[in-house]
């Protein structure tokens, strides 16, 4: 079984960190400002210049210990890897589903299902709890048209017929969710596409800074199963991208990122002062936010639900790893499908 | 489960000193230093065996004493906390 362990982030720059016995020492200006024995710890994030001490370094890769890199708006830098490890018979089975059209176009439209189910949730929670008439019709009118999508992805005969489905729901999704937002809110974060690469208000901000936060878990939680996380189905391969971990992270971005923006914003946790803008247009959570939004995810990840196909509770935290290891169980041939995770 | 760890150690000699160390730093390997002598780890039954062998290849037996109380749970009827030291929760958000 495994155990959710805690993630230490570490925002605060020129940080150092370093192995004290069987602890991680986080030195500040030569202070000791924390000491965590390494068995409480399964993962490093890492925003910007933070070092470690390369015998930290060592013992992180020899026990597998996933250490990633972030600048400041959540954009991954870089990663500790370790020696190559896992089980080979599993990656050489990835490897030939990919290079299987059917199998591939199989393991993409179940991915698809998931993701475009799980944003259709969120719609149908968000039209729930509303109270104005007209924006509870448009939030399940969106969702039925969304359910609608859904149903013609079995008939999806290519990738990119599939791709095509997933864009037309992804901007439905994205024009009806500021009415998932409580109104007084939304002069604070007004929302009317999703853009990034820079994101040009404070809600894509959020939600990218979110996504890549789920994205390094994804990326981990391949990793420890031992599927390789370069090598996806519906996400083409490049170099450098982590093509499975994306695709894993599509039937996450909705519960896990998306509703947790929300909710943050419907909460008043977060507010306009949280974020920074910078020349050009780009908006930024600033350090404060950032705190804000990390500490609300690791609190997401240690609540418990009920697996709908594994029928057991587990933390939020583990829902990546047993996604791969359902992925996994699929690409081995041990199950006839891949299920995705299905947010109720 | 959280377990609190207390010792005596002899300081009398130079031996002494050098246990009393060697006995902080196995402690702070497994949780952290609370009081003085006082440390609280989160452990699993494993490791609260490993912790305690460790222990006990460090102190004398004759010179000092040790030990360990297990507290039950829920920790926030069974603990209380008084005074300017705060301890770190190492399972709730770890963010510097």
């Amino acid at each position: 079984m495994t155990v959710l362990q805690n993630t230490l982030y570490v925002t605060t720059s020129e940080a150092y960190l370093r192995l004290e016995g069987e602890t991680v020492c986080v030195m500040i200006e030569d202070q000791k400002r924390l000491q965590v024995p390494l068995h409480h710890l399964s993962a490093f994030v890492l925003f910007d210049h933070v070092m470690l001490s390369p015998a930290l370094l060592g013992r992180c890769a020899e026990d597998g210990r996933s250490v990633v890199w972030l600048n400041r708006s959540g954009k991954f830098s870089a990663r500790l890897e370790g020696p190559v490890s896992g089980n080979i018979l599993l990656r050489q089975a990835q490897f030939r589903a990919a290079e299987d059209g059917a199998q591939t176009l199989r393991i993409a439209r179940a991915v698809v299902a998931g993701k475009l189910r799980n944003s259709r949730q969120v719609l149908m929670r968000g039209a729930r709890e509303t109270d104005d008439g007209d924006e509870k019709e448009a939030l399940v009118r969106t969702a039925k048209l969304i359910a609608n999508q859904v149903r013609k992805i079995p008939l999806a005969e290519d990738l990119d017929t599939l791709r095509g489905l997933e864009g037309d729901a992804a901007r439905l999704y994205f024009e009806a969710l500021p009415k998932v937002m409580k109104p007084q809110a939304r002069a604070e974060f007004p929302f009317d596409c999703r853009n990034r690469r820079p994101p040009r208000d404070r809600f894509n901000a959020l939600i990218s800074f979110l996504y890549a936060l789920v994205l390094s878990d994804c990326r981990a939680a391949l990793e420890t199963v031992g599927l390789d996380p370069q090598l996806g189905f519906l996400h083409a391969v490049r170099p450098g991208r982590p093509a499975l971990a994306l695709d894993l992270l599509e039937e996450f971005r909705a519960p896990l990122a998306d509703r947790l923006a929300l909710t943050l914003i419907n909460r008043g946790q977060l507010q306009a002062g949280d974020f920074d803008e910078r020349e050009g247009g780009a908006v930024l959570l600033n350090d404060k936010g950032r705190k804000t939004v990390i500490a609300a995810y690791q609190t997401r990840k240690q609540e418990e639900i009920t697996h709908p196909v594994l029928k057991q509770t587990l933390p939020v935290g583990l829902l990546p790893h047993w996604q791969a290891r359902l992925l996994a169980r699929y690409l081995r041939q041990d199950v006839a499908h891949y299920v995705p995770y299905l947010y109720r | 489960m959280l377990i609190l760890v207390s010792y005596d150690v002899s300081t009398e000699s130079a031996a002494g000193r050098r246990r009393l160390r060697r006995v902080a730093k196995v402690c702070l390997n497994y949780g952290q230093r609370v009081q003085k002598s006082v440390f609280e780890c989160k452990v699993n039954l494993a490791q609260m065996e490993i912790l305690k062998a460790e222990l006990l290849d460090e102190i004398d037996e004759e010179e000092d004493s040790l030990r360990i109380y297990r507290i039950s749970e829920p920790l926030d009827k069974n603990l209380m906390e008084f005074g300017k030291f705060k301890a770190v929760d190492f399972e709730d958000t770890l963010i510097v």
